[in-house]
Protein backbone atom coordinates (compact mmCIF):
# COMPACT_ATOMS: atom_id res chain seq x y z
CA UNK A 1 0.00 0.00 0.00
CA UNK A 2 1.42 3.35 -1.00
CA UNK A 3 1.95 6.14 1.46
CA UNK A 4 2.14 6.12 5.19
CA UNK A 5 -0.27 3.65 6.71
CA UNK A 6 -1.06 3.04 10.36
CA UNK A 7 -2.67 -0.29 10.97
CA UNK A 8 -4.58 -1.13 14.18
CA UNK A 9 -2.41 1.15 16.30
CA UNK A 10 -2.83 1.09 20.04
CA UNK A 11 -1.05 3.49 22.34
CA UNK A 12 -1.05 3.23 26.12
CA UNK A 13 0.53 5.89 28.30
CA UNK A 14 0.62 5.49 32.09
CA UNK A 15 -2.10 2.82 32.05
CA UNK A 16 -4.41 5.09 30.06
CA UNK A 17 -5.43 4.00 26.60
CA UNK A 18 -4.92 6.98 24.30
CA UNK A 19 -6.31 5.23 21.26
CA UNK A 20 -7.08 1.70 20.21
CA UNK A 21 -7.05 0.00 16.80
CA UNK A 22 -6.50 3.29 15.06
CA UNK A 23 -6.41 3.17 11.26
CA UNK A 24 -4.90 6.03 9.33
CA UNK A 25 -3.66 6.47 5.79
CA UNK A 26 -1.70 9.39 4.44
CA UNK A 27 -1.10 9.39 0.73
CA UNK A 28 0.51 11.87 -1.61
CA UNK A 29 -1.33 15.04 -2.46
CA UNK A 30 -3.18 15.10 0.82
CA UNK A 31 -3.27 17.43 3.80
CA UNK A 32 -4.45 15.68 6.91
CA UNK A 33 -5.41 17.87 9.83
CA UNK A 34 -5.19 15.98 13.10
CA UNK A 35 -7.52 17.45 15.70
CA UNK A 36 -8.24 16.69 19.30
CA UNK A 37 -8.23 18.13 22.81
CA UNK A 38 -5.12 18.32 24.99
CA UNK A 39 -4.02 14.89 26.06
CA UNK A 40 -5.88 13.07 23.30
CA UNK A 41 -2.63 11.64 21.96
CA UNK A 42 -1.87 13.75 18.91
CA UNK A 43 1.83 14.02 19.67
CA UNK A 44 2.00 10.35 20.62
CA UNK A 45 0.38 9.42 17.32
CA UNK A 46 2.84 11.52 15.32
CA UNK A 47 5.80 10.03 17.17
CA UNK A 48 4.46 6.54 16.46
CA UNK A 49 4.12 7.42 12.79
CA UNK A 50 7.77 8.49 12.61
CA UNK A 51 8.95 5.38 14.37
CA UNK A 52 10.48 7.42 17.21
CA UNK A 53 8.38 5.48 19.68
CA UNK A 54 6.88 2.05 19.30
CA UNK A 55 3.19 1.21 19.59
CA UNK A 56 1.70 -1.15 22.13
CA UNK A 57 0.32 -3.07 19.19
CA UNK A 58 -0.21 -2.46 15.50
CA UNK A 59 2.13 -1.42 12.72
CA UNK A 60 3.15 1.67 10.82
CA UNK A 61 4.25 1.02 7.27
CA UNK A 62 5.63 3.22 4.55
CA UNK A 63 4.99 1.94 1.01
CA UNK A 64 4.41 -1.48 2.52
CA UNK A 65 7.59 -1.66 4.62
CA UNK A 66 7.92 -1.00 8.32
CA UNK A 67 8.88 2.67 8.88
CA UNK A 68 11.74 1.80 11.20
CA UNK A 69 13.41 -0.50 8.66
CA UNK A 70 16.26 1.20 6.76
CA UNK A 71 15.06 -0.16 3.40
CA UNK A 72 11.69 1.59 3.70
CA UNK A 73 13.36 4.86 2.68
CA UNK A 74 11.04 6.66 5.05
CA UNK A 75 13.74 8.80 6.63
CA UNK A 76 14.79 10.27 3.29
CA UNK A 77 11.22 10.92 2.25
CA UNK A 78 9.93 12.39 5.48
CA UNK A 79 10.37 15.37 7.70
CA UNK A 80 9.20 15.49 11.30
CA UNK A 81 9.01 18.68 13.33
CA UNK A 82 8.03 18.14 16.93
CA UNK A 83 7.35 20.31 19.95
CA UNK A 84 11.06 20.54 20.48
CA UNK A 85 12.67 22.66 17.82
CA UNK A 86 15.68 20.41 17.36
CA UNK A 87 17.92 23.46 17.38
CA UNK A 88 20.94 23.70 19.60
CA UNK A 89 20.56 26.93 21.57
CA UNK A 90 24.28 27.70 21.60
CA UNK A 91 24.72 27.45 17.83
CA UNK A 92 23.44 30.03 15.37
CA UNK A 93 20.69 29.43 12.84
CA UNK A 94 23.08 28.96 9.95
CA UNK A 95 25.20 26.32 11.71
CA UNK A 96 22.16 24.53 13.12
CA UNK A 97 20.65 24.18 9.65
CA UNK A 98 23.86 23.30 7.88
CA UNK A 99 24.64 20.48 10.35
CA UNK A 100 21.05 19.29 10.14
CA UNK A 101 21.19 19.23 6.33
CA UNK A 102 24.41 17.23 6.43
CA UNK A 103 22.83 14.69 8.80
CA UNK A 104 19.79 14.34 6.59
CA UNK A 105 21.88 14.01 3.46
CA UNK A 106 20.55 17.22 1.92
CA UNK A 107 23.19 18.87 -0.23
CA UNK A 108 22.95 22.61 0.41
CA UNK A 109 25.24 25.57 0.05
CA UNK A 110 25.49 28.46 2.47
CA UNK A 111 23.67 30.59 -0.11
CA UNK A 112 20.66 28.29 -0.13
CA UNK A 113 20.39 28.48 3.65
CA UNK A 114 20.70 32.27 3.52
CA UNK A 115 17.95 32.40 0.89
CA UNK A 116 15.63 30.23 2.94
CA UNK A 117 16.27 32.21 6.11
CA UNK A 118 15.48 35.34 4.15
CA UNK A 119 12.24 33.82 2.94
CA UNK A 120 11.11 32.96 6.46
CA UNK A 121 11.89 36.50 7.57
CA UNK A 122 15.14 36.11 9.47
CA UNK A 123 17.42 38.44 7.55
CA UNK A 124 20.34 39.60 9.68
CA UNK A 125 19.70 37.02 12.40
CA UNK A 126 21.63 34.18 10.77
CA UNK A 127 24.68 34.31 13.03
CA UNK A 128 23.09 34.97 16.40
CA UNK A 129 22.93 32.03 18.84
CA UNK A 130 19.45 30.57 18.64
CA UNK A 131 18.79 31.14 22.35
CA UNK A 132 18.91 34.91 21.73
CA UNK A 133 16.04 34.69 19.24
CA UNK A 134 12.41 35.03 20.27
CA UNK A 135 10.16 31.97 20.44
CA UNK A 136 8.54 32.83 17.11
CA UNK A 137 11.90 33.38 15.44
CA UNK A 138 13.16 30.05 16.77
CA UNK A 139 10.06 28.42 15.34
CA UNK A 140 10.81 30.04 12.00
CA UNK A 141 14.35 28.65 12.03
CA UNK A 142 12.97 25.17 12.76
CA UNK A 143 10.36 25.52 10.01
CA UNK A 144 12.92 26.59 7.41
CA UNK A 145 13.75 22.89 7.14
CA UNK A 146 10.53 22.56 5.14
CA UNK A 147 12.16 24.70 2.44
CA UNK A 148 15.51 22.89 2.63
CA UNK A 149 14.78 19.16 2.63
CA UNK A 150 13.01 17.81 -0.45
CA UNK A 151 10.87 15.44 1.57
CA UNK A 152 7.45 14.32 0.42
CA UNK A 153 5.90 13.40 3.74
CA UNK A 154 5.71 16.08 6.41
CA UNK A 155 4.70 15.27 9.97
CA UNK A 156 4.25 18.51 11.87
CA UNK A 157 3.36 18.81 15.52
CA UNK A 158 1.82 22.21 16.30
CA UNK A 159 3.81 24.05 13.62
CA UNK A 160 1.89 27.29 14.19
CA UNK A 161 2.87 27.70 17.84
CA UNK A 162 4.41 31.13 18.54
CA UNK A 163 4.10 32.25 14.90
CA UNK A 164 2.69 35.69 14.11
CA UNK A 165 -0.03 36.32 11.51
CA UNK A 166 2.49 36.70 8.68
CA UNK A 167 4.21 33.51 9.73
CA UNK A 168 0.98 31.57 9.75
CA UNK A 169 0.08 32.87 6.31
CA UNK A 170 3.52 31.96 4.98
CA UNK A 171 3.28 28.45 6.38
CA UNK A 172 -0.25 27.86 5.11
CA UNK A 173 0.79 28.99 1.66
CA UNK A 174 3.71 26.58 1.86
CA UNK A 175 1.30 23.78 2.80
CA UNK A 176 -0.85 24.54 -0.21
CA UNK A 177 2.16 24.63 -2.49
CA UNK A 178 3.52 21.35 -1.13
CA UNK A 179 0.25 19.47 -1.44
CA UNK A 180 -0.38 20.75 -4.98
CA UNK A 181 3.04 19.39 -5.95
CA UNK A 182 2.07 15.93 -4.71
CA UNK A 183 3.38 16.21 -1.17
CA UNK A 184 1.63 14.84 1.88
CA UNK A 185 1.22 16.59 5.21
CA UNK A 186 -0.13 15.53 8.55
CA UNK A 187 -0.34 18.35 11.02
CA UNK A 188 -1.81 19.05 14.41
CA UNK A 189 -3.01 22.45 15.43
CA UNK A 190 -5.41 24.06 17.83
CA UNK A 191 -6.33 26.83 15.43
CA UNK A 192 -8.42 25.67 12.48
CA UNK A 193 -6.62 25.77 9.16
CA UNK A 194 -7.76 28.64 6.97
CA UNK A 195 -8.72 28.39 3.32
CA UNK A 196 -5.19 29.44 2.34
CA UNK A 197 -4.00 25.97 3.28
CA UNK A 198 -6.30 24.49 0.65
CA UNK A 199 -8.36 21.33 0.72
CA UNK A 200 -7.82 19.20 3.78
CA UNK A 201 -9.15 16.14 5.50
CA UNK A 202 -9.85 16.26 9.21
CA UNK A 203 -8.99 13.40 11.51
CA UNK A 204 -10.44 13.63 15.00
CA UNK A 205 -8.86 12.07 18.05
CA UNK A 206 -11.10 11.86 21.07
CA UNK A 207 -10.03 12.16 24.65
CA UNK A 208 -10.61 8.85 26.36
CA UNK A 209 -10.83 8.06 30.05
CA UNK B 1 30.87 9.93 5.04
CA UNK B 2 30.21 13.66 4.77
CA UNK B 3 27.01 13.06 6.71
CA UNK B 4 28.96 11.77 9.67
CA UNK B 5 31.87 14.17 9.40
CA UNK B 6 30.00 17.40 8.78
CA UNK B 7 26.73 16.46 10.42
CA UNK B 8 27.93 14.90 13.65
CA UNK B 9 31.67 15.26 14.27
CA UNK B 10 31.99 18.92 13.31
CA UNK B 11 28.78 19.73 15.13
CA UNK B 12 30.03 18.10 18.31
CA UNK B 13 33.33 19.95 18.11
CA UNK B 14 31.57 23.27 17.48
CA UNK B 15 29.29 22.65 20.46
CA UNK B 16 32.26 21.73 22.66
CA UNK B 17 33.99 24.94 21.63
CA UNK B 18 30.89 26.94 22.54
CA UNK B 19 30.57 25.16 25.90
CA UNK B 20 34.19 25.46 27.03
CA UNK B 21 33.26 26.14 30.64
CA UNK B 22 31.34 22.89 30.91
CA UNK B 23 34.45 21.06 29.81
CA UNK B 24 36.86 22.99 32.02
CA UNK B 25 34.83 22.55 35.22
CA UNK B 26 35.37 18.78 35.58
CA UNK B 27 39.08 19.32 34.98
CA UNK B 28 39.29 21.97 37.69
CA UNK B 29 37.38 19.62 39.95
CA UNK B 30 39.91 16.89 39.30
CA UNK B 31 42.82 19.24 39.92
CA UNK B 32 41.32 20.33 43.23
CA UNK B 33 40.52 16.82 44.42
CA UNK B 34 44.08 15.76 43.73
CA UNK B 35 45.52 18.76 45.58
CA UNK B 36 43.31 18.01 48.60
CA UNK B 37 45.06 14.73 49.31
CA UNK B 38 48.50 16.11 50.26
CA UNK B 39 46.69 18.56 52.54
CA UNK B 40 44.51 15.93 54.16
CA UNK B 41 46.88 12.99 54.42
CA UNK B 42 50.15 14.82 54.85
CA UNK B 43 52.83 15.81 52.38
CA UNK B 44 55.25 12.93 53.04
CA UNK B 45 56.77 12.02 49.64
CA UNK B 46 56.58 8.27 50.29
CA UNK B 47 52.93 8.36 51.34
CA UNK B 48 51.98 10.43 48.32
CA UNK B 49 53.82 8.14 45.97
CA UNK B 50 51.99 5.14 47.39
CA UNK B 51 48.50 6.61 47.17
CA UNK B 52 49.17 8.69 44.03
CA UNK B 53 47.94 6.34 41.27
CA UNK B 54 44.74 5.55 43.16
CA UNK B 55 44.07 9.20 43.86
CA UNK B 56 44.52 10.23 40.24
CA UNK B 57 42.32 7.41 39.00
CA UNK B 58 39.53 8.02 41.49
CA UNK B 59 39.62 11.72 40.66
CA UNK B 60 39.51 10.87 36.96
CA UNK B 61 36.46 8.63 37.43
CA UNK B 62 34.62 11.24 39.51
CA UNK B 63 35.40 14.09 37.14
CA UNK B 64 34.38 12.03 34.12
CA UNK B 65 31.06 11.30 35.84
CA UNK B 66 30.56 15.04 36.33
CA UNK B 67 31.09 15.79 32.67
CA UNK B 68 29.32 12.72 31.31
CA UNK B 69 25.80 14.12 31.50
CA UNK B 70 26.47 16.70 28.80
CA UNK B 71 26.95 13.82 26.34
CA UNK B 72 23.24 13.56 25.45
CA UNK B 73 21.41 15.93 27.81
CA UNK B 74 21.26 19.09 25.68
CA UNK B 75 20.59 17.24 22.46
CA UNK B 76 17.81 15.30 24.12
CA UNK B 77 16.18 18.35 25.63
CA UNK B 78 16.25 20.58 22.57
CA UNK B 79 15.13 17.80 20.25
CA UNK B 80 18.34 17.59 18.20
CA UNK B 81 18.63 13.96 19.19
CA UNK B 82 15.25 13.01 17.74
CA UNK B 83 16.13 14.84 14.53
CA UNK B 84 19.39 12.86 14.38
CA UNK B 85 17.53 9.61 15.00
CA UNK B 86 15.22 10.46 12.08
CA UNK B 87 18.09 11.32 9.74
CA UNK B 88 18.58 7.71 8.69
CA UNK B 89 22.12 7.48 10.06
CA UNK B 90 22.28 4.36 12.27
CA UNK B 91 21.77 5.47 15.87
CA UNK B 92 24.64 3.28 17.05
CA UNK B 93 26.96 5.13 14.67
CA UNK B 94 25.81 8.51 15.99
CA UNK B 95 26.26 7.26 19.54
CA UNK B 96 29.78 5.96 18.89
CA UNK B 97 30.84 9.23 17.28
CA UNK B 98 29.34 11.34 20.02
CA UNK B 99 31.08 9.27 22.68
CA UNK B 100 34.39 9.44 20.85
CA UNK B 101 34.30 13.22 20.36
CA UNK B 102 33.20 13.65 23.95
CA UNK B 103 36.17 11.60 25.07
CA UNK B 104 38.46 13.65 22.86
CA UNK B 105 37.37 17.03 24.17
CA UNK B 106 36.96 16.02 27.81
CA UNK B 107 39.91 13.68 28.30
CA UNK B 108 42.42 15.26 25.93
CA UNK B 109 43.00 18.18 28.32
CA UNK B 110 43.14 15.73 31.24
CA UNK B 111 45.98 13.84 29.59
CA UNK B 112 47.81 17.11 28.98
CA UNK B 113 47.34 18.01 32.63
CA UNK B 114 48.45 14.59 33.90
CA UNK B 115 52.23 15.31 34.20
CA UNK B 116 51.38 18.11 36.59
CA UNK B 117 49.25 15.79 38.72
CA UNK B 118 51.97 13.15 38.69
CA UNK B 119 54.42 15.75 39.95
CA UNK B 120 52.04 16.81 42.75
CA UNK B 121 51.96 13.23 43.99
CA UNK B 122 55.66 12.52 43.60
CA UNK B 123 55.25 9.78 40.98
CA UNK B 124 58.47 8.54 39.34
CA UNK B 125 58.86 8.64 35.56
CA UNK B 126 58.19 4.90 35.02
CA UNK B 127 55.11 5.20 37.24
CA UNK B 128 53.93 8.18 35.23
CA UNK B 129 54.38 6.33 31.95
CA UNK B 130 52.35 3.41 33.31
CA UNK B 131 49.70 5.85 34.55
CA UNK B 132 49.51 7.52 31.17
CA UNK B 133 49.07 4.14 29.45
CA UNK B 134 46.25 3.17 31.79
CA UNK B 135 44.59 6.56 31.32
CA UNK B 136 44.84 6.28 27.53
CA UNK B 137 43.21 2.85 27.55
CA UNK B 138 40.92 3.32 30.52
CA UNK B 139 39.26 6.71 29.99
CA UNK B 140 37.63 5.77 26.66
CA UNK B 141 36.25 2.74 28.50
CA UNK B 142 34.74 5.12 31.08
CA UNK B 143 33.09 7.10 28.29
CA UNK B 144 31.74 4.13 26.33
CA UNK B 145 30.31 2.33 29.35
CA UNK B 146 29.13 5.55 30.97
CA UNK B 147 27.25 6.59 27.85
CA UNK B 148 24.91 3.59 28.22
CA UNK B 149 23.83 4.85 31.64
CA UNK B 150 23.61 8.43 30.35
CA UNK B 151 21.30 7.23 27.59
CA UNK B 152 19.08 5.51 30.13
CA UNK B 153 18.91 8.45 32.56
CA UNK B 154 18.71 11.27 30.01
CA UNK B 155 14.94 11.56 30.18
CA UNK B 156 14.95 11.84 34.00
CA UNK B 157 14.90 15.29 35.50
CA UNK B 158 17.79 14.82 37.89
CA UNK B 159 19.78 11.88 36.71
CA UNK B 160 23.16 13.10 37.99
CA UNK B 161 23.42 11.19 41.27
CA UNK B 162 21.67 8.14 39.87
CA UNK B 163 24.24 8.10 37.09
CA UNK B 164 27.07 8.01 39.64
CA UNK B 165 25.37 5.27 41.66
CA UNK B 166 24.88 3.16 38.55
CA UNK B 167 28.37 3.61 37.22
CA UNK B 168 30.81 3.65 40.12
CA UNK B 169 30.41 -0.11 40.85
CA UNK B 170 30.94 -0.86 37.16
CA UNK B 171 34.24 0.98 37.15
CA UNK B 172 35.74 -0.97 40.08
CA UNK B 173 37.55 -3.58 37.92
CA UNK B 174 39.08 -0.83 35.82
CA UNK B 175 40.31 0.96 38.94
CA UNK B 176 41.86 -2.23 40.30
CA UNK B 177 43.77 -3.09 37.15
CA UNK B 178 44.83 0.48 36.45
CA UNK B 179 46.28 1.10 39.90
CA UNK B 180 47.84 -2.34 39.94
CA UNK B 181 49.64 -1.51 36.68
CA UNK B 182 51.12 1.63 38.20
CA UNK B 183 52.11 -0.26 41.36
CA UNK B 184 53.92 -2.82 39.23
CA UNK B 185 55.74 -0.02 37.45
CA UNK B 186 56.78 1.37 40.85
CA UNK B 187 58.33 -2.00 41.71
CA UNK B 188 59.91 -2.14 38.23
CA UNK B 189 57.88 -5.20 37.33
CA UNK B 190 56.27 -5.68 33.91
CA UNK B 191 52.73 -4.34 33.75
CA UNK B 192 51.64 -5.60 30.33
CA UNK B 193 49.09 -8.06 31.72
CA UNK B 194 47.09 -5.31 33.42
CA UNK B 195 47.25 -3.15 30.29
CA UNK B 196 46.15 -6.12 28.21
CA UNK B 197 43.14 -6.69 30.42
CA UNK B 198 42.14 -3.00 30.31
CA UNK B 199 42.67 -3.07 26.53
CA UNK B 200 40.46 -6.13 26.22
CA UNK B 201 37.72 -4.44 28.26
CA UNK B 202 38.03 -1.36 26.05
CA UNK B 203 37.72 -3.36 22.83
CA UNK B 204 34.70 -5.22 24.14
CA UNK B 205 33.08 -1.95 25.21
CA UNK B 206 33.80 -0.31 21.84
CA UNK B 207 32.25 -3.24 20.01
CA UNK B 208 29.14 -3.68 22.12
CA UNK B 209 28.30 -0.37 23.78
CA UNK B 210 27.23 1.62 20.66
CA UNK B 211 24.34 -0.80 20.24
CA UNK B 212 23.48 -0.65 23.92
CA UNK B 213 23.61 3.16 23.83
CA UNK B 214 21.37 3.23 20.74
CA UNK B 215 18.90 0.97 22.51
CA UNK B 216 18.94 3.06 25.68
CA UNK B 217 18.34 6.24 23.67
CA UNK B 218 15.38 4.61 21.93
CA UNK B 219 13.97 3.60 25.29
CA UNK B 220 14.37 7.19 26.51
CA UNK B 221 12.50 8.50 23.45
CA UNK B 222 9.54 6.25 24.10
Amino acid sequence: MAGLVANALTCIKRDRILFENLELTLSQGELLYLRGPNGAGKTSLLRLLTGLSLPESGTVTFNGTDVGAPQSGFYDASLYLGHKSGLSSTLNALDNLSYWCAQHNVPVSKHMIYDVLERVGLVGLEDIPVRMLSAGQQRRVALSRLWLKPATFWLLDEPFTALDIDGIALLEAKFHDHVSKGGAIITTSHQPLSTRAGQHRVFDLEYRF
Amino acid sequence: MNRLWHGVVKRELALAYQQKTELVQPLMFMLMVVTLFPLGIGPGPDTLQRIGPGVIWIAAILSSLLGMERLFRDDFQDGSLEQMMLSGIPVSMIAAIKVFTHWLVSTGPLLIMSPLLAMFLNLTVPMYIALLCTLLLGTPLLSFVGAIAVGLTVSLQRGGILLALLLIPVFIPLLIFATSAVDSAALQLPYHPQLAIIGAMLLLAMAVSPFAIAYSLRVSQN
